[in-house]
This record gives structure tokens, sequence and C-alpha cells, in this order.
């Protein structure tokens, strides 16, 4: 019955998405070197001071403790932590609850709102494995996050930085 | 003047309202954090702080904000239904969008001054369905299905005093809106009443050596090759066995795109252009509603110029919702089709 529908071909409309700087090629290859455990120590670390202060008053109840895994596709990098009420934790490897995987370039993006996630899912620039439910929570959860209180909590000049970047990515 | 073609934007959160507002939205639209709307995911939506500053921030400048109530209530939670209604009446907010004919009846009568419109899932394709909705209850405007082609909607336009609203783009359902329960097949919930076709719980999605595969309750529904794009995990988008034949059975994914449309849709003097996407966040409301913004402005500068079919959206316009469309493609749906 709708194959009388005129249907749209898939898109042959030039590529639109804005770019980011790529992740210089010779520190990529450092960090594909890398073991978790101390990349995971360094990455929550990191979210500690810079994201940490402006996501203490969501509610994690429904979230602290739950098993996260963060996989940098292009950097072959993976990270395991737990969000609890104090913070980010380090992970050892081993099982996660749910597991994100994409590239540097286009985990940037979704930090900076740049890019929507269903659309990078669309793309498969973007696999959700695991518990469905709490990727989405968390995922809605950070969308709720204004980025003005984001960068606000962030160290000194900062803030301003991830603003410019993103200013100049939108350009 | 009464209304033509007001851009109304989804918003699942704040900064997805502020999103819309700052891109140039006539009319934003959301849900409460609970099952009586149709995005009932975890996270999403507002609580009362929110809210009230989303109401705040979009009256501010000028922007009208609607409540979504489009679920269906229950007889033994039916007071949820209600609460939200009072929520809405008490709250400021210009309009609520509802389906349930029940809950339009209490609001019609606790809350007379409260303006409403009639939602999608209240699959009302004709203007005698429409008509009784507004004598019934007093609906200001109908939001039609996506089941009818632009001479269908004329015919209702021509036939009612209430305001027409149409979708301009986004996620395109089988389109039996308010009427499909497909997914409690495999989820045991029913949109209407759950407010979600797959529910977060229900989805798993695992790549394998034969590509990405998604379940919904363990049941099989697609497996992507490496080099397919993907859709939403919902059973009428999935992948079925056939006769010995696997193929996409009911429906494609790819979201509706009746941009170049705008022209016919403003001379039939259609109210106001949904957006869909309440789901999505603050990046994809901000670059759909710029897009939207330009092509409705656009076409409202110079209607006249514009004959039938001679409209072309901007190639970029265009590009730009591809990139955020389901499968990365896009329909004109049941709006244009030469049959009736």
């Amino acid at each position: 019955m709708l194959g009388t529908l005129r249907f749209a071909q898939p898109t042959n409309y030039p590529e639109t998405t804005m770019k980011l700087p790529n992740f210089p090629k010779p520190l990529a290859r450092f960090v594909s070197t890398l073991p978790s455990w101390p990349a995971s120590r360094a990455f929550v670390a990191a979210g500690n001071l810079v994201a940490w202060p402006s996501l203490r008053d969501l509610d994690w109840s429904h979230v602290a403790g739950r098993r996260f895994r963060v996989q940098v596709s292009d950097l072959g990098l993976k990270l395991y932590f737990s969000v609890h009420a104090n913070g980010f934790r380090a992970l050892h490897n081993g099982l996660a609850d749910v597991t994100f995987t994409a590239t540097a370039q286009d985990f940037a993006r979704l930090a900076l709102r740049l890019e929507d996630p269903d659309t990078l899912f669309f793309n498969r620039r973007l696999l959700i494995e695991g518990d469905t439910d709490l990727g989405l929570t968390v995922k809605n959860m950070l969308d709720a996050v204004e980025l003005e209180t984001a960068t606000a909590g962030m160290p000194v000049g900062m803030g301003r930085v991830v603003m410019k970047l993103r200013h100049l990515a939108l350009k | 003047m009464s209304a033509l073609l007001e851009l109304i934007c989804p918003a699942g959160s704040l900064p997805a309202l502020k999103a819309a507002v700052d891109n140039g939205a006539d009319g934003v639209y959301l849900g409460l954090k609970d099952n009586t709307n149709a995005r009932n995911f975890s996270g999403l939506n507002f609580d009362a702080k929110a809210l009230a500053e989303g109401i705040r921030y979009a009256h501010n400048k000028g922007v009208k904000v609607l409540m979504a109530l489009n679920t269906y209530p229950q007889p033994d939670t039916v007071s949820r239904w209600h609460q939200a209604v009072d929520t809405a009446a008490t709250s400021g907010l210009d309009a609520i969008i509802l389906a349930d004919p029940g809950l339009m009846a209490y609001a019609r009568k606790v809350h007379p001054n409260l303006r409403l419109h009639l939602s999608v899932q209240g699959s009302a394709t004709s203007y005698e369905a429409v008509n009784f909705y507004r004598e019934r209850f007093g609906i200001q405007r109908a939001v039609l299905p996506r089941v009818l082609s632009l001479p269908q909607v004329e015919n209702v336009v021509n036939n009612t005093d209430v305001e027409i609203e149409l979708f301009g783009f986004g996620g395109l359902c089988v389109m039996v809106e308010g009427r499909c329960l497909l997914s409690s097949y495999a989820c045991g919930d029913s949109p209407n009443t759950f407010g979600a076709c797959s529910p977060g719980h229900a989805v798993r999605w695992q790549q394998t050596p034969k590509g990405m595969e998604t379940r919904l309750n363990g049941v099989l529904i697609d497996r992507y090759a490496d080099d397919e794009k993907a859709g939403y995990p919902t059973l009428c988008k999935g992948r079925f066995d056939v006769q010995g034949e696997t193929y996409y059975a009911l429906e494609e994914p790819t979201s509706l795109n009746s941009m170049e449309m705008l022209p016919e849709m403003a001379r039939l003097g259609i109210a106001a252009i949904k957006i869909e996407g309440r789901q999505r966040s603050p990046a994809y409301v901000a670059q759909v509603t710029q897009v939207w913004r330009a092509a409705i402005d656009a076409v409202k500068k110079d209607m006249a110029a514009f004959k039938p079919g001679s409209f072309k959206p901007e190639a970029a316009w265009m590009a730009q919702l591809n990139k955020v469309s389901e499968g990365s493609m896009s329909t004109l749906g049941a709006y244009y089709r030469p049959w009736k």
C-alpha cells in the first residue's frame, strides 16, 4: 500500500557535520598504549575536577554504583567507572552494566552539545550496549544540565575554553 | 489575525526548551516526568521547578508553552492525569494537548479557561470528528494524524473553525496514532497508556559478528550491517521474515519531512507546524528549529510567489534535516500521494 508514496532517497546532500580539531595522531598512538586502569583513574580525576561540581546536585539514586564502560574506538581506549554521592570512581576492567562506544571526536561533540546522540546512533557512530535504560537515564540527566551551569562549575578559565570551542565548531 | 504556520518545537528538558526559544520557535511543547505523556523515558521531561523556569523563559521571549497530556488514563490512576491538568492550569501554560475525551471533559469542567488542543493521538481524521471535539469540549486546535493527503487536509480545514496543526518533521510512526498497540506484543505495555513504544528497559543493542542486533524484550527485531543506517528500536520499524523473505514489512526507518509543501500548507491556512522529538537532545532541537524557522520565514515573506510544487528548500536545510533523520532519510509521507 505504501509503495505508491513518494519516498525520498537516502541523503545525497553534502556532509554538514561541523568539525572539531582532530585528536593529534602521535598523542592518539600514545593513548592507545595505555592500560585501562590508569586511564580510568586519570579520566575519573579529570571528571571529578571538571564536571562533578555541576552534576553533584542531580538525583543519582537510580545510577549510583552502576558500572559504566566508555570505549573510545579510534584510540582503543576503555574507561571503567561508576558514580557515587561524592563523585566518579574508577573501576578495574571487568563487567559493565552499560557500554558506550564512539570515536574521541564524537564523544567530544556530544559533550559540547554539538550533536544529538540519536543522530549519531542512526548514523552508526554511537553504540550503546547493555542496560539501555541506564544509558538513556544518564543521557537524559546530562541533557537537562544547562551548559552555562556546567561551565560555571569548571576550574577558572576552562569554562571559557569550552564555550570558545563550541562557538568555533558552530561557526 | 489567526495563527498561520506557527513553529511548534519539542522540549524534553529545560536546555532543549531554551534551544527552541533561542532558535525561533513560536511555541514549545513539553511533558511531565510520568506516563501522562507519550515520551515517558527515564530522566526526560519536566519537574515543577523546570516547568516554572521554562514557562518564565519562553514567555519572556513571547514564545508559547504547551503541555502534552496525550496518553490515555486508566481507571485506577486517573487522578494523576487530573493533577497534571490542574498543574497545567495553574502554571500559566498556554494550552494542553489531549487525546482522551474523559480528560477533555475534566479540563473543560474544572478549568473552563484552559485552552485545549486535540492531540494527534486522538486520531481525528475527518472534520466531523474535529467538530465533535469542538462542540463537546471546546477544543481550539487539532493536530491531524499523518495519514491524510494534503487534499484531505484541505477538506478538513474548509469545514471547521478549529485551527489545524500538521506535523512538519521528525519521527514517523506507522500512522495509526493513538490506536497502535503493536509494541505491547513484545513489551507488554501499550504505548497509549505507558507513554512509550519501546521502553528503555525492553531494548537491547548488541554488536555481533553478523552486525548490530536490536532486541525488544529478547525478540530480535533488526540486524544492521556495518554500512546500514539505523532507526529507533520499535516493532513497526523492524525487519521480519515474511514467507521466507526478510524485509521491512511495515515501515522503513525514516523521518517525515514536509518542508517542500510549506507554501501549500500556508495557502490552506494551516495554523501550526509541529516538529517531533521530545526524546532528543538540545542539539537536535537547535538544529531543526533553526532550519524550519528559516524555511517558514522564506515562505511567509512572499506567499504569492510560490506556485504548487515550486518551493525548493535550500540544499543546506535538507542536508541538515536528513542528517538528524531516522535512517538518515526522509519522506513526504501521506501528504503527497496521488491516490485517495
